[in-house]
């Protein structure tokens, strides 16, 4: 099991930063997607890996546990994850829309003068 | 417990959802309540730092949860400083972002505004480290909203390369402490240094990576090279009073690494001894070097003082890489001078590029140049350490406790050389921008009847607002160099219960009051 994690954390990386590195927007949303999903795996096998145990400590016997913190803090990510996706997502769908050029770099003729006229 | 330790993250997340649902339609009111936002949180930071001057650690446990289990937000001479330095700062941006009516080109900026302070105050007052992951993330997607501010498509194209850069340097920071959980199973700083400690010899490469990974992540935020190319454009094309408020952000980086490898991996731990300066100087020599040849090549007056900020960012972390006590003094000294410099450039470049655009090359002259020139002239004297100005007292500061370096000469070569060419990058800048545009080509044909009257109107809608934020700035560095004694005191103080962490190692895990 744990070669099966640390080989789809390790592919989800490697296809993440494959698609980061693409020119234009699509690639690269789905590429941090693909990390963040592959930090969460990750962050969940922080813990130890093990199956069948609840992450809740029991008073009445001794039964194997899992570490409940990981778990917190696959949820607190995700959940930023999520947001930090949406708000790229809709970032980039504004720069589509009014330049229409979805290109992740910026061309030089995009000159830090043109805000003056726009803004 | 000291409940002031965390109104500095309370005020701001309060006022900035009631600006949000109940003032949105009002921006009159939204203008009143995050000016007294500002003025509260500046109050507030004053208190806690005359509380944190006395040298004691106060541990403030959230839910009342006992350290390790809980999170803890902790107020040391460091945080507050901090914490009083964001408040600073935040006071003459925010009237002038109301003085240029940048706040009425899009909505809810103030909302953004404290919702940024708030993400910033938090993350210099967290003593956990996975907290101070989600303080980061506050602070930058309030960043998100305020680099976007006003739109315009080059700006949306530049808003999106700095998330994305963004979120890969949050994905690396998850990775980093996920690595360091699973190696010392806590992610309170002071039980993670605890913890460090005791890890045998023979069993740390795990927690090397950990150390390195976080490392690189603090130097996202700090914009080292190599890993500063978001920032130039993301600072030029944001709205420039945003740019200014953004120059406390870099700081973040600086503050965290001053931090973690002081208090969790500090120069006293065997495992990663050596590790953090031996990267970390070389990357911070050569940052200047870039940042001060970026102020000389740049063709447009917001690009020139981002490059300005990446160059300030090198000096300061020459300082950080030391690792001595000199030496952290000088930068906490610098980095007030450095965050209040960048910011005063960073307003004036505003005022340059509501007039005339920001290219550096001539044009015709524009209203109040004299004045504008003035306080572009004192900024540039800040920020190049000339000086009758705080800059020139940080530089030596920071020349000074590099003596003793090993590699003494080199530093000196790179902070000298690099200021002179900062110096005539910002010469460059203000003698074609001020200057040529009075030479004789350049002058319009004098008209008869408006030869007397001054020629065109200021375009902020309230100009006095403006200037006197800016002169506030101005106050600032004037303040620090004119109390640079007690301000040393406090830095050397600071630096002092820095490099002693057992105090805040027993402060937190101490036990319950």
């Amino acid at each position: 099991m744990e070669a099966l994690v640390a080989s789809a954390v390790g592919i989800m990386t490697a296809a993440g930063i494959f698609l980061i590195l693409r020119r234009r927007t699509f690639p690269v949303i789905l590429g941090l997607s693909l990390i963040t999903y592959a930090v969460n795996v990750f962050l969940f096998a922080t813990g130890r890996l093990a199956l069948d145990a609840p992450a809740v400590l029991n008073k009445y016997e001794e039964v194997p546990y899992t570490d409940p913190l990981p778990q917190a803090l696959v949820l607190t990510a995700i959940v930023i994850s999520f947001g930090m996706t949406a708000v790229i997502v809709m970032i980039s769908l504004s720069a589509y829309l009014s330049s229409k050029d979805d290109h992740i770099d910026m061309k030089a003729h995009d000159s830090v003068d043109a805000q003056g006229e726009d803004a | 417990m000291n409940h002031w330790i965390v109104a500095p993250i309370v005020l701001p997340a309060i006022l900035a959802p009631f600006i949000i649902m109940v003032l949105r339609y009002h921006l009159d009111l939204q203008r009143i309540f995050s000016v007294a936002g500002v003025v509260g949180l500046l109050g507030i930071a004053l208190t806690i730092t005359a509380q944190a001057a006395g040298g004691d650690i106060q541990v403030y446990e959230l839910g009342d949860w006992p350290a390790p289990f809980g999170i803890v937000m902790v107020l040391d001479r460091l945080s507050a400083m901090m914490v009083l330095l964001t408040a600073i700062l935040a006071l003459p941006i925010v009237l002038y972002a109301i003085a240029s009516g940048w706040d009425d080109r899009g909505k809810h900026f103030h909302a953004l505004f404290h919702f940024q302070l708030m993400g910033v105050c938090g993350a210099f007052l967290t003593g956990d480290a996975f907290n101070l992951f989600v303080f980061f993330e506050v602070l930058l997607i309030a960043s998100y909203g305020l680099m976007t501010h006003g739109g315009g498509s080059v700006r949306l194209k530049a808003g999106v390369q700095y998330v994305a850069y963004n979120l890969i340097g949050s994905t690396l920071f998850l990775f980093a402490l996920g690595t360091l959980y699973a190696v010392t199973g806590t992610l309170n700083m002071a039980d993670m240094a605890v913890r460090v400690a005791e890890l045998p010899a023979d069993d740390t490469a795990l927690l090397r990576v950990g150390a390195v990974l976080l490392l690189l992540v603090f130097c996202i935020k700090a914009a080292v090279l190599p890993l500063h190319f978001w920032l130039p454009a993301s600072y030029a094309n944001a709205p420039l009073p945003v740019a200014a408020l953004f120059a406390i952000m870099t700081k973040v980086g600086a503050y965290s690494i001053l931090r973690m490898y002081t208090l969790s991996f500090g120069p006293e731990v065997e495992v990663t001894q050596g590790l953090v300066g031996a990267w970390l100087q070389p990357a911070a020599l050569v940052t200047l070097a870039v940042g001060a040849i970026g102020i000389l090549g740049s063709q447009h007056i917001a690009r020139m003082v981002a490059f300005c900020a990446i160059a300030s960012m090198g000096t300061l972390l020459i300082a950080i890489s030391l690792f001595t006590e000199t030496a952290t003094a000088a930068a906490l000294y610098y980095i007030y001078h450095s965050t209040l410099a960048t910011a005063l450039l960073f307003l004036v470049a505003d005022l340059v590029m509501e007039r005339r655009g920001g290219k550096i090359s001539p044009t015709p002259p524009m209203p109040q140049s004299g004045l504008i020139s003035a306080l572009f002239f004192v900024g540039a004297i800040a920020l190049a350490g000339m000086p009758p100005l705080s800059g020139f007292i940080g530089k030596l500061l920071v020349l000074d406790a590099a003596r003793d370096a090993p590699d003494v000469f080199v530093v000196w070569a790179v902070i000298l050389i690099g200021s002179f060419v900062t110096i005539v990058g910002l010469a460059r800048a203000g003698t074609l921008i001020f200057w040529k545009s009075h030479a004789a080509e350049y002058n319009p044909a004098p008209e008869d009847e408006d030869e007397e009257t001054p020629a065109l109107p200021a375009p902020e809608p309230n100009p006095g607002l403006a200037f006197t934020a800016i002169f506030g700035a101005v106050l600032g560095l004037v303040m620090l160099t004119l109390f640079a004694g007690p301000a040393l005191n406090y830095a050397g103080k600071t630096a002092e219960q820095l490099f002693t962490p057992e105090d805040y190692i027993s402060a937190v895990l101490g036990g319950e009051e």
